[in-house]
């Protein structure tokens, strides 16, 4: 039971509390620059989680093998193997969202999301928490870029996925335009930092 | 090769597609060290160092090791150990020949190898100057000139977002938009700024 809950805490950290671009602010290059719409976030979600994922495994699953000066380039190496895996997965099955995201499929590898939790986590726990972990950190950056994804393209182009919400909408495309990134993120920012506020003040 | 194309890629590196207000690469740097202007400036020289000789060796290791051994599909992770290698080689250089550069770089150069901006400019290099896998005519002297400005435009962001926010530590922002969140508006501002040069044409 007491394994079970601490678990679930390692997994449920990255979608609120801990989560990776509200609150810790890392990985910002890919959020900002592909949520231009739903349908690329989502794409790019699931590729961060499953680099996430399968590199938080190796690399706990190394972290006594490898020594402590050449680290980094070891991680990287590991991290830059399942880029490229999922960067031809990509471009083998989806190759309308690979095009999309372009030169940010294969920036993966500096995300620094991925070797934030390599250095910060995977390193020192072992495999199953890891995996946790890295579940939970992917799934919080997907939340979080498709919620930003979500603003951008309805409020930038009216749609959502794609398809037209309401017809008399007239949109404002400096929402899907670089300005509007940075000033869409940073509102969310000061918003969620009001509502992590708001709970631990007890409302 | 022509004077031309040149100053097109000149003036669409640093202003038009600037590499941190429209491409959004490099930004973990920009929000980290900007906000002071000395440490800005430094971070900026680094980063043009590093992102040049970068693009000179990936477009030899691309062009004579992966191109004829038929292996483009290990870019990736080439040229990212290429690139972290090569900032701890260039840091080493560094200590032994100039403690006075040292000071000034050494701290950010470690820093640079997670930079987006550099591995993303090695990898638009290779999209944008080879064709069918081979290299366009003046391949070589294009990459370094696209990788030189690509730094040049991330400097002069660096150095125009440290001055404005030098200023608004002193300003009293609301509590919520300490820091953080003030900073993406005053970026947003200035990429708004920035997509005024989108008109420029040759």
């Amino acid at each position: 039971m007491e394994k079970n809950k601490s678990l679930w805490q390692e997994f449920s950290k990255g979608l609120f509390r801990e989560n990776p671009i509200f609150f810790i602010v890392l990985g910002l290059c890919p959020t900002l620059a592909i949520t231009t719409s739903l349908e690329n976030a989502l794409g790019m979600g699931i590729a961060v989680i499953f680099v996430l994922v399968f590199s938080n495994v190796v690399i706990s699953s190394i972290r006594n093998i490898v020594p402590d000066k050449i680290r980094i380039p070891c991680f990287i190496v590991v991290i830059a193997s399942f880029v490229t895996i999922v960067e031809l997965l990509m471009y083998g099955y989806f190759p309308q969202i690979a095009k999309k995201l372009g030169i940010f499929l294969p920036l993966i590898v500096v995300n620094c999301i991925i070797m934030g939790r390599a250095e910060g986590f995977a390193k020192n726990h072992k495999i199953i928490p890891s995996v946790f972990d890295g579940l939970g950190m992917g799934l919080g950056f997907s939340l979080a870029i498709l919620l930003i994804a979500g603003i951008r393209e309805f409020l930038g182009t009216g749609k959502l996925f794609g398809k037209i919400i309401c017809e008399s909408f007239s949109p404002c495309a400096i929402f899907i335009l670089p300005p509007g990134a940075l000033f869409t993120l940073g509102v969310l920012i000061a918003l969620f930092r009001r509502i992590k506020k708001g709970r631990a003040d007890g409302y | 090769m022509d004077i031309k194309s040149v100053l097109m890629i000149i003036i669409s590196m640093v202003f038009i597609n600037n590499f941190i207000l429209s491409k959004f690469l490099g930004l973990c740097p920009f929000l980290g060290v900007s906000r002071n202007i000395k440490p800005a400036l430094s971070m900026g020289m680094a980063v043009i160092f590093v992102i040049t000789l970068s693009s000179i060796v990936t477009w030899l290791i691309f062009r004579f090791v992966l191109l004829p051994l038929n292996i483009t599909y290990l870019r990736t992770i080439v040229f990212i150990l290429v690139i972290a290698t090569f900032v701890q080689f260039v840091e080493m250089v560094i200590l032994k020949k100039s403690l006075s550069l040292y000071r000034a770089l050494g701290i950010y150069l470690p820093l640079i190898t997670t930079n987006c901006a550099v591995l993303g400019v090695t990898v638009l290099n290779i999209n944008s100057f080879f064709t069918q896998n081979q290299p366009v005519a003046g391949s070589f002297f294009y990459s370094v000139i696209q990788g030189f400005f690509a730094g040049v435009g991330f400097t002069l962001a660096l150095l125009i977002m440290s001055g404005i926010r030098e200023r608004l530590m002193l300003n009293d922002t609301p509590s919520l938009f300490k820091d953080l969140p003030i900073a993406f508006m005053v970026a947003s501002l200035l990429s708004l700024g920035f997509m005024g040069f989108a008109g420029f044409r040759f």
